[in-house]
């Protein structure tokens, strides 16, 4: 599939900020399931800092907004063309060690209802795909698709006691149930098509990777039931939703702060 | 009634070292010392240098105690000690850049892949990222401790930001004050090059973007810091900035700092801050230490970062038992100086026979520092020892333990005289585009009768730690 992406965020402050920094994770990963016809980013009054290639494989770029700042608005436009590769990582060259994804993080602290989750979703199954399939499986099932329920602070072992969520709340519960079995798990942020089901969906999406022994880095999307196909793009990873931010921001000053996000994914070609 | 060695006699006899130090002790009536130690007092107090000593409350700007009796090094010791630590700090670099990079040593099976990336210092951040000439540790500490005339041994390595230099450097420039006759009659090598050796070092580090003479910065956490008058007195020896996190900000891939004749590129960073406070894009959010995007234009190359974030994982307990393995497998060497022999606790039998042995060892926490949550079997109660007991039932991994060294004595002034006194010594050896290493390094001294513990957080002094030229 070819998308065309058009992502804008607006962060608009009511009291001037005196500066602001970002650190961009917004670029689309490079591997056999995706290649980037053509990607743009600009931060609107900002200044251009270094960009490179992480440990992850994830470019990132580093902008600065001088003050005083009312608003910070980052464009994205591009055009990107998709495989089903279902859901496996191919092709991506990365340095960092999966062992560097066994970390606990707030977000993705494993507490005892997620480790009893893990351990009853993997059975007698010592298989390690049939086990990733499994703790996809159960996610889906202990977490209901509540949009409004839970916020970007939610931890996974609070969505799985409230059994109600959205994507990053099943991500981070099937990294934590993932890593209290010994499997390494990450956090992916991305973009995902909107079905043709009649419903509204958000554009902006994210999903886990597993890294399953003799096969390396598997998506799941405990969230849709499924492992990511021709309808994801992938942008970035990391230890949890914080860390894989397609956006960090810090704005020097004090006031509130208020965001507006909207995104369009238009399939060109199927 | 000791075994262990002492530096100043050997037998009865003076070691050759100390001769002329045991006439000037016989030389000097005991209130001629209380004086000069007063006045030595005095001038520390005056210079401002103190060491706030963390959890025990009361007086944050009590000093570290000096002790006028120098500690003295041949020529001969000297030179093998320095192959030594230039030899260690070269294969912890080494390791550094190859964990972050291609990882050989834990293909090749000689370190365990999850002593490395499962290791709270291993920062994923760096991974694949190569700083300027490789280097991820410029200033490296390197405890030793001595248990005979050629038995030197070291306890642990320092990697991140080793602190203490500035004693070396006050030490003697107190002791060349108060007694220069010493200065004339001992050739001494002398440690006052330190300065201008870390400024190279740090500026042949200096991004390949810098087309200029480097600007260099001590990132400091601010005055309330323990060591901020370490920071200070670095800056100013070295003709550098001394800078906090609010004077800085990141444009363009570079670092910037504040001045009032506008801002000014800053090149390479020696920073005195933990790594988990340098950026809040990177890593805790919550820091107000350090500088947003700051490790965006690092990764970029737009500046150098003195030590490398990351630079941890080589000076942990755990992996510390292997830096001899570094030596051999990145060096093809053997190393020079030995590792005291370690039990890690995360090993079911090194497990049964530490705690099967406790009132021999010396048990430490894998991510400790400072003398704190350490049990010295031998000099504890039986309270002590089963209190420790259940903290490595609980959490073994947490824990590693060694045999109680012999540390060896130099003689030292205490109240009723000069008596021996435990010691260890801490080298500061800087990596840049050159090893170097001044002739010296940091003496500390246990105060207390019969104590093993050296740390200043722990009632230690510090000596002048001398090096004789030939």
């Amino acid at each position: 599939m070819i998308f065309t992406v058009s992502h804008v965020t607006t962060y608009r402050y009511e009291v001037p900020m005196r500066s602001a920094v970002q650190s961009l994770r917004l670029f689309p990963s490079r591997f056999d399931g995706q290649r980037t016809i053509h990607w743009d980013v600009a931060v609107e009054g900002g200044v251009r800092g270094g960009s490179f290639r992480d440990g992850a494989g994830d470019k990132v770029e580093g902008w600065s907004i001088r003050g005083p700042v009312t608003e910070v608005s980052i464009s994205v436009s591009g055009q990107v063309e998709t495989i089903d590769n279902a859901g496996v990582l191919r092709g991506h060259r990365e340095v960092a060690h999966p062992l560097a994804y066994l970390r606990e993080t707030t977000a993705t602290w494993i507490d005892d209802s997620i480790a009893a989750l893990a351990i009853e979703a993997a059975g007698d199954v010592t298989d390690p795909l049939s086990r990733a399939h499994r703790l996809s499986r159960a996610v889906s099932e202990a977490i209901a698709y509540t949009p409004g329920r839970t916020d970007a602070q939610t931890t996974a072992a609070e969505a799985l006691a409230l059994g109600e969520g959205v994507c990053q709340d099943h991500a981070h519960a099937l990294i934590a149930a993932a890593r209290s079995l010994g499997m390494p798990a990450r956090y992916v942020s991305g973009y995902l098509h909107a079905r043709d089901d009649g419903e509204s969906h958000e554009a902006s999406h994210a999903w886990a990777e597993l890294h399953v022994a003799g096969i390396g880095w598997i998506g799941f999307d405990a969230a849709n039931r499924c492992c990511p196909d021709a309808n994801y793009i992938r942008l970035g990873s990391g230890l949890d939703a914080r860390e894989a931010a397609p956006i960090k921001g810090v704005a020097q000053g004090a006031g509130e702060e208020a965001l507006e996000v909207t995104v369009a994914l238009d399939a060109v070609q199927q | 009634m000791s075994t262990y060695f002492n530096e100043m006699y050997e037998h009865g006899q003076v070691r050759e070292p100390y001769a002329r130090l045991e006439d000037w002790t016989r030389a000097m009536p005991a209130e001629l010392r209380q004086m000069k130690q007063a006045e030595a007092e005095a001038l520390f107090r005056r210079i401002g240098i103190t060491f706030a000593v963390y959890g025990e409350g009361g007086d944050p700007d009590r000093l570290i105690p000096f002790d006028m009796f120098p500690r003295v090094f041949t020529q001969n010791e000297w030179r093998k000690l320095e192959r030594g630590i230039k030899q260690r700090a070269r294969a912890l670099n080494a390791f550094l850049l190859d964990v972050y990079g291609r990882a050989e040593i834990v293909k090749a099976g000689k370190v365990p892949a999850t002593l490395v990336y499962q290791n709270e210092a291993y920062e994923r951040a760096v991974a694949g990222f190569t700083p300027p000439r490789g280097i991820y540790s410029h200033i490296v500490g390197i405890d030793i401790v001595r248990t005979g005339a050629d038995e030197f041994f070291v306890l642990e390595d320092n990697c991140r930001t080793p602190s203490g230099v500035s004693y070396m450097l006050e030490n003697r420039e107190i002791m060349m004050r108060m007694f220069p006759d010493l200065f004339r009659e001992n050739r001494i090598e002398p440690v006052d090059g330190y300065a201008d050796a870390l400024r190279r070092t740090l500026a042949s580090v200096a991004p390949a973007k810098c087309d200029r003479e480097p600007t260099i910065g001590i990132l400091t956490p601010g005055h309330f810091n323990s060591a901020y008058y370490e920071h200070s007195f670095l800056a100013d020896l070295m003709g550098v900035e001394l800078v906090e996190g609010a004077d800085l900000f990141v444009e363009g891939g570079f670092v910037w700092m504040r001045t009032t004749e506008g801002p000014k590129k800053l090149d390479v960073i020696y920073r005195r801050i933990d790594d988990s406070f340098l950026d809040p894009l990177c890593f805790r959010p919550d820091s107000m230490l350090g500088v947003p995007g700051l490790m965006d234009a690092y990764r970029s190359g737009g500046v150098t970062i003195c030590s490398a974030p990351g630079a941890g994982v080589a000076d942990d307990k755990a992996i510390y038992t292997f830096v001899p393995e570094m030596v051999r497998f990145y060096l093809g060497e053997e190393p020079i100086l030995n590792n005291v022999p370690t039990w890690q606790c995360s090993k079911a039998d090194d497990c049964k026979y530490v705690l099967e042995h406790l009132s021999e060892l010396v048990v430490k926490e894998v991510h400790g520092s400072g003398g704190y949550g350490m049990l010295v079997g031998p000099k504890s109660t039986k309270d002590q020892i089963e209190t420790f007991r259940l903290k490595i039932e609980e959490n073994p991994d947490n824990y590693i333990a060694q045999p109680t060294l012999s540390l060896s004595t130099t003689p030292t002034f205490v109240e009723e005289g000069i008596a021996p006194r435990h010691v260890d010594l801490r080298p500061y050896c800087l990596v840049g585009e050159k090893i170097e290493l001044v002739p010296g390094g940091l003496t500390r001294v246990a105060l207390t009768e019969g104590s093993l513990v050296v740390n200043s957080s722990q009632g230690g002094g510090v000596k002048d730690t001398w090096v004789l030229a030939e």
